[in-house]
């Protein structure tokens, strides 16, 4: 006997094809890191190209109901509530449609707890009658301490207590799960076996995964398989300044510079003030790197992945060379730097499909120190800082510093430590003209100053 | 004071000078081994499961073996007579299946411990808690980290399908026909089942890592996955299926740079290679295929060949042609005048070769794996791309090894068509008869192969699946003494000694007097 809704009249079902938007749906009983996991979700499908965006149905409810008294509102006795909670959840998918059949997206991630059978199966009609797919993250969890872990970190922040003291926080918090404990229909095997989904068990101890049928579901199921929550702190830096740095030549393969040598050491003393338990090192197979990686002391592992953009016909020429050789070219980067390809080289945007691996360790792993470069270093950067594309080819990553990031709440903090080693700046910003007929000067505008 | 680097030659790796423990032989892998322990009652793919990840583990460069329990078992009772083998009052079988079992995890230890080994896959049903842990036992006691994959299933129609496709042919039924191996193995089902112990997640099973496969992959439940290896063998068996489908492989037509026997480039097509896609476009249509999906590289001699089918097709730089780096354009001779060394080092070892700021096979495998992961997913595709891309590709599918890679033929205006068929793959060579170039080197006759100096950091060195060669003679006759040459896990085999073992009940063979079958138990 299927248990989900199915509509009866088949006109009502739009024609999904095989490139069809698809409908993420959060399910669980508040605190179980619905709204950690969509942000992140949300964060790495935009990453990896796919327009994503997360509806989070409290953020609509919050902007109705102005002013949040007490876990009263959450009762399912309270008649008034339940009707505000509705039209939230009914505007918010609104926006969903909106997002996807008009705007481009090609993922929403609806993030409410969809706790009963009923409004899941709302929702599949919704989706249904647009053509979107529906795939459900589920997350359940009875461990208390990860629970209590969870209000203290995002919830006390939250608008809702933003007057009440930590204890009134917590009870009223506790209050509120309870109200929603009692109607929750959890995805069931049984009549829930025609429904997309994974259930993620006590943080991804043990995960049910049911019907994936397509490429994106899986890659989000590989996603969700891969992250964790142990604290722990990624280090992103760059090798010490090079032979090809100084002379403000790009690429290539040189060694260190007599500066960059002493970057080495420094980082080496500086890893060894934080004392991190068991510190992986990563570094790419270009000299530079390793060379880096060597003064530390300790092992390390390569990784192709982790190389220089390849800048094709640009290989080891100056700014000033591209534009006497290439002026077109240079021009064309400057207009879309994430997109543009050198000839035979690389873009941006090829950069991030051929980290995406290496993203996928750094989440699997704890604490992690990547020694890698300028275009590659600005792609990971973006990724834990959730930048756009557009900004991802001019976040500054400057040589002799190091990037301490660590997930903090629904984010990632992050800390930069200069270790005083004078270097070159490599750094050049999009000059104001980006036409192809501009003058060399125009062109050369904001690079940075060399040998 | 920080070790000085130098460049390997071959594959271009930079490495201290004075790095002595990277040479030769064993790959280096910090991580301790894993068993892959399979579990499940017969004919529900448990063997299909173990190839299947065995040639892609190796093919991404983790030396992986199978360890087929059946088999040890066929090598140590010589014929099969019927299911009554399997019957769990039968005392004496029991005791030869035990001892097939610990003959098989002993070369399991030994190929994990002394022979390189990363992963051994112990294919045999396992559905008992004893037989269990007695496997964790064993791999707590030499440090292999252990991981299940059970599969569940219970539709007749997919159980009776697997019978058919390989169990009626396999050796056991040899002298039967396959009404009567069907029900036989049907039978030898049933006496599993009364005894099989499903992994459970919730209570008994609940610290162990594992997969549970139901339903040929409509559902999975995923317990405690330990590592990078773990989590890569469950992202693969979530996206490999069971569907009939047909994988096309060809190059693009010949290039204008293939006629001058230059490498790499981004040229376009010759006359000769746009007859080809006229060629290609009149086979697509004769295939008549349900939802073909065509994907192209995104050098212009992969689009234009596809240009022609007037169908949609999606490119993938990954699909692009090996970089040939400072190499680019050059003909063979060019090379070999410029770079007279790196001619001769990529001779020596093809597939490890890196060209100077280019790309070996070995970038190559890691590169294309992406792909080989969504053609797992997909169902009937052609794949337009390159010589040495669509090496890579048929070696994945044909399981040949890192050392045969770098030379499987792959010329132009030929589609390769590959169906997956039993246990592997059924390959079809279909020349389009529009002349070509060749562009095919053979292995020169002078390299000797001697070890070099290989590093394997992050490596990806395919291995072809061993072979599950037990290098044990026969036992025709369980009253023989035992043979000196025999290894002690075969020797213990005999252990019903001094009296025949009995295949009591129903002897399935056609009655051809044979005098090997073997006599009750007293």
């Amino acid at each position: 006997m299927r248990g989900s809704c199915r509509p009866r009249n088949m006109r009502d079902k739009a024609v999904c094809t095989t490139n069809c938007p698809t409908l993420i749906v959060t399910v669980g009983l508040p605190a179980r890191g619905k709204t950690y996991i969509s942000k992140k979700l949300t964060r790495y499908l935009n990453w990896i190209g796919v327009p994503t965006k997360e509806f989070n149905v409290g953020d609509y409810r919050r902007e109705c109901l102005k002013i949040y008294k007490s876990f009263e509102f959450f009762r399912p006795d309270n008649e008034e509530g339940v009707k505000i909670r509705h039209q939230c959840a009914t505007s918010a998918l609104n926006d969903v449609r909106q997002y996807l059949c008009v705007e481009g997206g090609h993922v929403a991630v609806f993030d409410a707890t969809n706790t009963t059978r009923e409004r899941r199966g709302t929702i599949m009609k919704f989706a249904e009658q647009n053509g979107f797919r529906v795939f459900f993250v589920e997350s359940v969890c009875e461990d208390p301490d990860v629970i209590a872990q969870n209000i203290v970190q995002v919830k006390l922040e939250n608008p809702d207590y933003v007057h009440c003291d930590s204890d009134e926080a917590i009870e009223d918090f506790m209050n509120r799960i309870k109200c929603y404990e009692s109607s929750y229909q959890p995805l069931d095997e049984a009549l829930d076996r025609d429904v997309s989904y994974i259930k993620i068990m006590d943080v991804g101890r043990r995960y049910m995964v049911n019907r994936v049928v397509d490429h994106i579901q899986s890659r989000i199921v590989y996603y969700l398989m891969n992250i964790h929550i142990t604290p722990r702190s990624i280090y992103l830096c760059r090798h010490g300044e090079s032979d090809l740095n100084i002379k403000g030549r790009i690429g290539g393969d040189s060694g260190l510079s007599a500066r960059g040598k002493e970057f080495a050491q420094s980082l080496r003393n500086f890893i060894e003030e934080q004392k991190i338990k068991e510190l992986k090192v990563w570094t790419s197979q270009m000299k530079r790197t390793i060379q880096t990686a060597e003064c530390l002391g300790v092992p390390y592992e390569q990784w192709k992945a982790l190389n220089e953009i390849d800048a094709g016909v640009c290989e080891e020429m100056m700014y000033e060379e591209i534009q006497e050789h290439f002026p077109q070219e240079f021009a064309m980067r400057d207009q879309d730097k994430y997109r543009y390809r050198y000839p035979k080289g690389e873009s941006y945007e090829d950069l991030v499909q051929r980290l995406e691996p290496v993203i996928m360790e750094l989440e699997r792993q704890e604490n992690v120190l990547v020694i890698c470069h300028q275009a590659v270093m600005r792609c990971l950067l973006a990724y834990f800082l959730d930048k756009t594309a557009h900004e991802l080819p001019y976040l500054k990553c400057p040589l002799h510093t190091v990037l301490k990031l660590t997930p903090v709440a629904y984010g990632c903090k992050v800390e930069s430590v200069y270790l005083r080693v004078d270097a070159v700046n490599t750094h050049r910003d999009r000059p104001e003209n980006v036409n192809v007929k501009r003058s060399t000067e125009d062109a050369l505008q904001t690079v940075p100053a060399h040998l | 004071m920080p070790r000085e680097l130098t460049q390997n030659r071959i594959q271009k790796i930079w490495v201290p000078t004075k790095d002595d423990k990277r040479r030769a032989g064993a790959p280096h892998f910090a991580n301790p081994p894993t068993v892959i322990v399979m579990v499940g009652l017969p004919a529900r793919g448990k063997t299909y499961i173990s190839k299947k990840l065995t040639r892609y583990l190796n093919w991404i460069g983790m030396p992986t073996k199978v360890f087929n329990v059946g088999e040890y078992r066929r090598e140590a009772v010589k014929n099969y007579s019927s299911y009554d083998f399997f019957k769990p009052d039968n005392e004496c079988a029991v005791k030869i299946r035990e001892q097939c079992a610990l003959a098989a995890l002993r070369d399991v230890k030994s190929y994990l411990k002394d022979e390189g080994g990363q992963v051994a896959v112990f294919d045999a049903t396992n559905t008992t808690r004893d037989r269990r842990n007695l496997i964790l036992e064993f791999g707590s006691e030499n440090d292999f980290k252990i991981f299940f994959i059970e599969s569940v299933c219970d539709d007749p129609s997919v159980i009776a399908s697997n019978i058919m496709e390989v169990k009626v042919s396999c050796p056991d039924y040899r002298d039967c026909n396959k009404t009567d191996a069907m029900m036989d193995f049907q039978k030898r089902i049933e006496c599993y089942r009364t005894s099989y112990q499903p992994l459970d997640p919730d209570q008994y099973d609940r610290d162990l890592s594992f997969i549970k496969v139901i339903d040929v992959g409509r559902r999975f439940l995923v317990n405690r996955i330990q590592d990078h290896i773990q989590s890569k063998i469950v992202y693969y068996l979530m996206n490999i299926h069971v569907q009939p489908r047909t994988i096309y492989l060809c190059r693009h037509g010949e290039s204008t740079d293939n006629l001058e026997g230059r490498l790499g480039g981004d040229a376009g097509l010759s006359l000769r290679g746009r007859q080809f896609s006229a060629a290609l476009t009149r086979f697509v249509e004769e295939q008549q295929l349900k939802n073909l999906k065509v994907w192209t590289s995104q050098l212009c001699r992969s689009i234009q060949t596809a240009e022609h089918l007037g169908v949609p097709y999606e490119q993938w730089k990954a699909l692009n042609e090996i970089d040939s780096g400072v190499c680019e354009e050059m003909t063979y001779d060019e090379v070999k005048e410029k770079f007279p060394e790196e001619f001769a080092l990529r001779d020596e070892d093809k597939y490890y070769y890196r060209y100077p700021a280019g790309e070996s096979y070995q970038d190559l495998v890691q590169r294309v794996e992406p792909v080989i992961m969504e053609l797992e997913r997909q169902e009937n595709v052609l794949v337009i791309c390159h010589q040495a891309v669509m090496r890579c590709l048929l070696a994945y599918f044909l399981d040949k090894s890192a050392d045969e890679m770098p030379y499987l033929k792959c010329p132009l205006h030929t589609v390769l068509k590959l169906t997956p068929v039993a246990y592997g793959c059924k390959v079809e060579s279909i020349c389009l008869n529009v002349e070509a170039v060749n562009t095919h080197r053979d292995r020169p006759e002078e390299i000797k192969r001697g070890p070099g100096t290989l590093i394997r950091r992050n490596s990806v060195t395919p291995l072809t699946s061993p072979e599950c060669n037990i290098k044990k003679p026969r036992i025709d006759d369980l009253d023989e003494a035992p043979i000196h040459e025999l290894p002690n896990s075969v020797a213990q085999l005999a252990l019903c000694n001094s009296s025949r073992l009995t295949l009591a009940g129903q002897n399935l063979r056609s009655s051809s007097g044979r005098h090997d079958i073997l006599q009750p138990c007293l």
